[in-house]
C-alpha cells in the first residue's frame, strides 16, 4: 500500500504509453451521460463524471457474449460440433472506475467464480483487467454505499485508487497489478503522507447522506419476508421495464441464445432479467414468477435476503444508486430494504388477530 | 478434451445412435447417445438423479433427467417428451445426428444415505426417468444387497403410456422387487392394478420408518395427492424425497432463473427433500 502523488500531464502522457501494452476502457461522454467505452488513440478518459449511466460491469460481462460456436454445413468434418469461443484475455485496464463498481465486481465474482465452476469468459476477462479506481468527491444524493460495506474511497477489488487533487491525482497502490500499470506507463510517484488522503477520504464519506439499515436482514425468516403484506404495496407500480436490472452493477443473471447466420451458428450469453415473465416460463404454461408481484419480489429477497443467507458478505447491492436514479415509478430500493429489515411478522400477525 | 472440464458451456459431441418411440401416442421418443470421442463416456460420470442439458447447434438445449444408468455402459438414454422448440426439434432428428451433451448436472438421489434402507419409489407419467436409472441401478448384482426391501408404485393412464413396458414387466416378475403398476382405468389385458397413483400407494406401499424413504417423481397433481398418502403411512418428511423442475439455461447455477428461494434448482438440487423445499418458498 503505496501513496503518492502524480501530475495530471504526466498521467496522461502515461496512458498514451500504456497503450502499447493495454487495452484501456474509461468514461467517455455521450450526449448527456457517460459510458465506459474502449479508449480510441490519442483519446482520454473523461473523469468529469459522476458515475456512468449503465455499470461497467459490461467490460467483463458484455451484454452479449458470443461463447460457442459452430458449423451446420454436413460437408464439413466437424458439423453440428459445438467449440468455445476463445475469449480475449490480453490486459486491459478499466480507468475511473468509481469505487461500488469495483466492489460490485467482487460480487458478481461469486456468481461466476465457483469451487465446483468457473465460467472461462469471466475469469480470464477479470484476471486480464487491472481496475484504476476513482475516488467519489462529489457523490450524489442517491449514493448510500457507506451503509452497504463500501465507500467513496472504498479499495476492495481495485488495483490503483486516484483520488482528483487539482492539478494531480493521489494515487494509492493496492496490488502488485496496480504497481505494474504504473511501471508500465512509465509513471513515477513522488511520495505523500497520508494526511491529505485521509482528509478527503473523512470529507467524502461524510458527504454521503443517504443511508440504508441492513442489521436485520440475515436474522429475518425467509418465509416471513416471503409472505410479507407489502410486497402488494411495493410492486404496486412496478413496469417490469428490467431498467433496474440492467444498471444494477450486481446483477448478473443471463439467457442462453443460438443464432445462425447462414451454415454457421454461435451460442450467446446475454443479460436476462428477473423482471421478465419469460425468465421462469415453463413449456407447459406454468409461470413460478407469472405475477409482477412475485418478480419484484424476487429481485429484493435475491438481492437483500437470499444473496446474505447464501454467500453471509452482506448484501448484494453496493449503494450505487443507479435503480433509484432510473426506475420510471420511483421505486427505491432504499425504502425496499426498509420494510425488509424492519418487518416483523409476530407482531402483525397478532394485530390481523386483534 | 482438458476444456470440457474447464468450460461448463461447452456440450460433449454425441451421436444419436437409437431412437425408439416411448409411449403409444407418441408423445416420448427414447433416445440413445454415444458419445464420439474417446474418454468422454467416462468423464460424464454420473449418478441416478441427475440431468443433463441435451444441446442442439443452432436450436438451443433443454435440461433432462438421464433414464440410463451409470451400470450401463457405452451410451446414455433419455426419453424426451415433446414439448418445445428444442424438444419439437430432437423429436424430428435422424439416428447418426451429431449433436451435445452438457452434464452431469444437479445432485442426485441421496444413494450414501439410501444404503441399507428400505426405498418405496412413487412415479406418474413420463417422470419416470431417473426413477428407471435408479430401479436399474439398484438392481444390478453389486447393488442390490445395498439395499432393503424395494417397492414401486407406478402409475399411468393407460398401459401404452407406461415408460419402459417392457423392463416393467420383467421387474414384476422378480422377487428382489415388489411392482405395483397401475392405469387409472380398466383395459383389456391388463392384469395389474387400476386406479389412480394416490390410492394405489395407500393401498400397497410399506409403512414409513426410519429405515424406509421414498423418492416420488410425477405431475403436481400426483405428487398434490401421493405426499398427504405418504404422510399418513408414516415417512417423515425428511424421508420424502423429490425431484423439482424449472426453467434452466446454464444448469450450473450461474444463469439465476430457476431458484426457489435461496436455493438453485439446477445445482443445489434437481433433488430435495420435503423437508427442505417446505423451507423455501416454493417457486416451481
Amino acid at each position: 500500500m503505496k501513496l503518492g502523488k502524480i501530475d495530471k500531464k504526466q498521467w496522461a502522457e502515461g496512458l498514451d504509453a500504456l497503450r502499447k501494452s493495454f487495452r484501456l476502457l474509461g468514461p467517455v461522454k455521450e450526449d448527456t451521460y457517460y459510458s465506459f467505452k474502449e479508449l480510441k488513440e490519442g483519446e482520454q478518459p473523461d473523469f468529469s463524471f459522476l458515475n456512468t449511466r449503465l455499470s461497467p460491469k459490461s467490460l467483463l460481462f458484455p451484454q452479449s457474449e458470443a461463447i460457442v460456436e459452430y458449423s451446420l454445413d454436413t460437408r464439413d468434418e466437424d458439423h453440428h460440433v459445438m467449440k468455445a469461443i476463445e475469449t480475449d484475455a490480453s490486459p486491459r485496464a478499466i480507468l475511473g472506475i468509481r469505487p461500488c463498481d469495483a466492489k460490485a465486481v467482487t460480487l458478481v465474482n461469486l456468481n461466476f467464480d465457483t469451487p465446483e465452476y468457473k465460467d472461462p469468459y469471466w475469469v480470464k476477462t477479470l484476471a486480464a483487467t487491472t481496475f484504476i479506481g476513482l475516488a467519489c468527491d462529489t457523490p450524489k444524493s442517491t449514493c448510500f454505499c457507506t451503509s452497504v460495506g463500501c465507500g467513496p474511497y472504498h479499495e476492495e477489488g481495485l488495483d490503483l485508487l486516484l483520488a482528483d487533487e487539482g492539478q494531480t491525482y493521489l494515487v494509492k497502490i493496492l496490488t502488485e497489478k496496480g504497481e505494474n500499470f504504473l511501471s508500465a506507463a512509465g509513471l513515477d510517484m513522488v511520495d505523500e503522507d497520508t494526511t491529505l488522503f485521509d482528509a478527503k477520504k473523512e470529507a467524502a464519506q461524510a458527504k454521503i447522506t443517504s443511508s440504508i439499515a441492513v442489521d436485520n436482514l440475515k436474522s429475518q425468516d425467509i418465509l416471513d419476508l416471503h409472505g410479507a403484506p407489502f410486497w402488494e404495496e411495493v410492486s404496486f407500480a412496478c413496469l417490469n421495464c428490467g431498467t433496474c436490472t440492467y444498471t444494477c452493477p450486481t446483477c448478473w443473471c443471463f439467457d442462453l441464445q443460438d443464432e445462425i447466420n447462414g451454415k454457421t451458428g454461435k451460442r450467446f450469453k446475454n443479460w436476462d432479467s428477473c423482471m421478465f415473465p419469460l425468465f421462469t416460463l415453463h413449456t407447459t404454461g406454468h409461470n413460478p414468477r407469472g405475477t409482477k408481484l412475485q418478480r419484484v419480489r424476487q429481485r429484493f429477497m435475491h438481492k437483500l435476503k437470499y444473496f446474505v443467507d447464501k454467500y453471509d458478505q452482506g448484501i448484494m447491492c453496493v449503494g450505487c444508486g443507479r435503480c433509484v436514479n432510473q426506475c420510471p415509478v420511483n421505486i427505491d430500493i432504499r425504502k425496499v430494504c426498509a420494510l425488509m429489515n424492519d418487518y416483523k411478522a409476530d407482531e402483525l400477525a397478532c394485530a390481523v388477530q386483534e | 478434451m482438458e476444456e470440457h472440464v474447464q468450460n461448463p458451456y461447452v456440450p460433449y459431441p454425441v451421436r444419436i445412435d437409437d431412437i425408439a418411440v416411448a409411449t403409444e401416442d407418441k408423445s416420448l421418443k427414447t433416445f440413445k447417445f454415444v458419445f464420439l470421442n474417446d474418454g468422454d463416456e467416462e468423464e460424464f460420470s454420473y449418478q441416478p438423479g441427475q440431468f443433463a442439458e441435451l444441446s442442439v447447434a443452432g436450436i438451443g438445449e433443454i435440461p433432462i433427467g438421464i433414464a440410463s444408468s451409470p451400470v450401463e455402459k457405452g451410451f446414455v438414454k433419455f426419453t424426451v417428451f415433446k414439448a418445445g422448440v428444442v424438444t419439437s426439434h430432437l423429436h424430428n432428428m435422424k439416428v447418426g445426428d451429431i449433436m451435445g451433451l452438457r452434464g452431469p448436472l444437479g445432485n442426485w438421489y441421496p444413494w450414501d444415505l439410501l444404503e441399507g434402507k428400505n426405498i418405496l419409489i412413487v412415479g406418474g407419467g413420463f417422470a419416470f426417468t431417473t426413477l428407471r436409472s435408479s430401479i436399474v441401478s439398484m438392481l444390478d448384482p453389486d447393488n442390490r444387497p445395498k439395499f432393503g426391501n424395494i417397492d414401486v408404485v407406478y402409475g399411468a393412464r393407460t398401459p401404452g403410456m407406461l415408460l419402459y413396458k417392457d423392463e416393467l414387466i420383467e421387474w414384476e416378475k422378480r422377487d428382489d422387487i415388489n411392482m405395483h403398476l397401475t392405469i387409472d382405468a380398466p383395459a383389456e389385458g391388463w392384469e395389474y392394478n387400476v386406479g389412480f397413483t394416490p390410492p394405489v400407494t395407500e393401498q400397497k406401499a410399506p409403512q414409513g420408518d426410519d429405515d424406509t424413504y421414498a423418492i416420488v417423481c410425477g405431475p403436481p397433481v400426483m405428487i398434490k395427492f401421493t405426499l398427504p398418502v405418504l404422510e399418513k403411512l408414516g415417512y417423515a418428511h425428511d424421508h420424502i424425497i423429490m425431484s423439482l423442475e424449472n426453467r434452466m439455461k446454464c444448469g450450473f447455477g450461474m444463469c439465476g432463473r430457476c431458484g426457489i428461494g435461496k436455493e438453485l434448482v439446477c445445482k443445489d438440487g434437481p433433488v430435495f427433500t420435503l423437508d427442505q423445499i417446505n423451507q423455501t418458498p416454493r417457486e416451481y
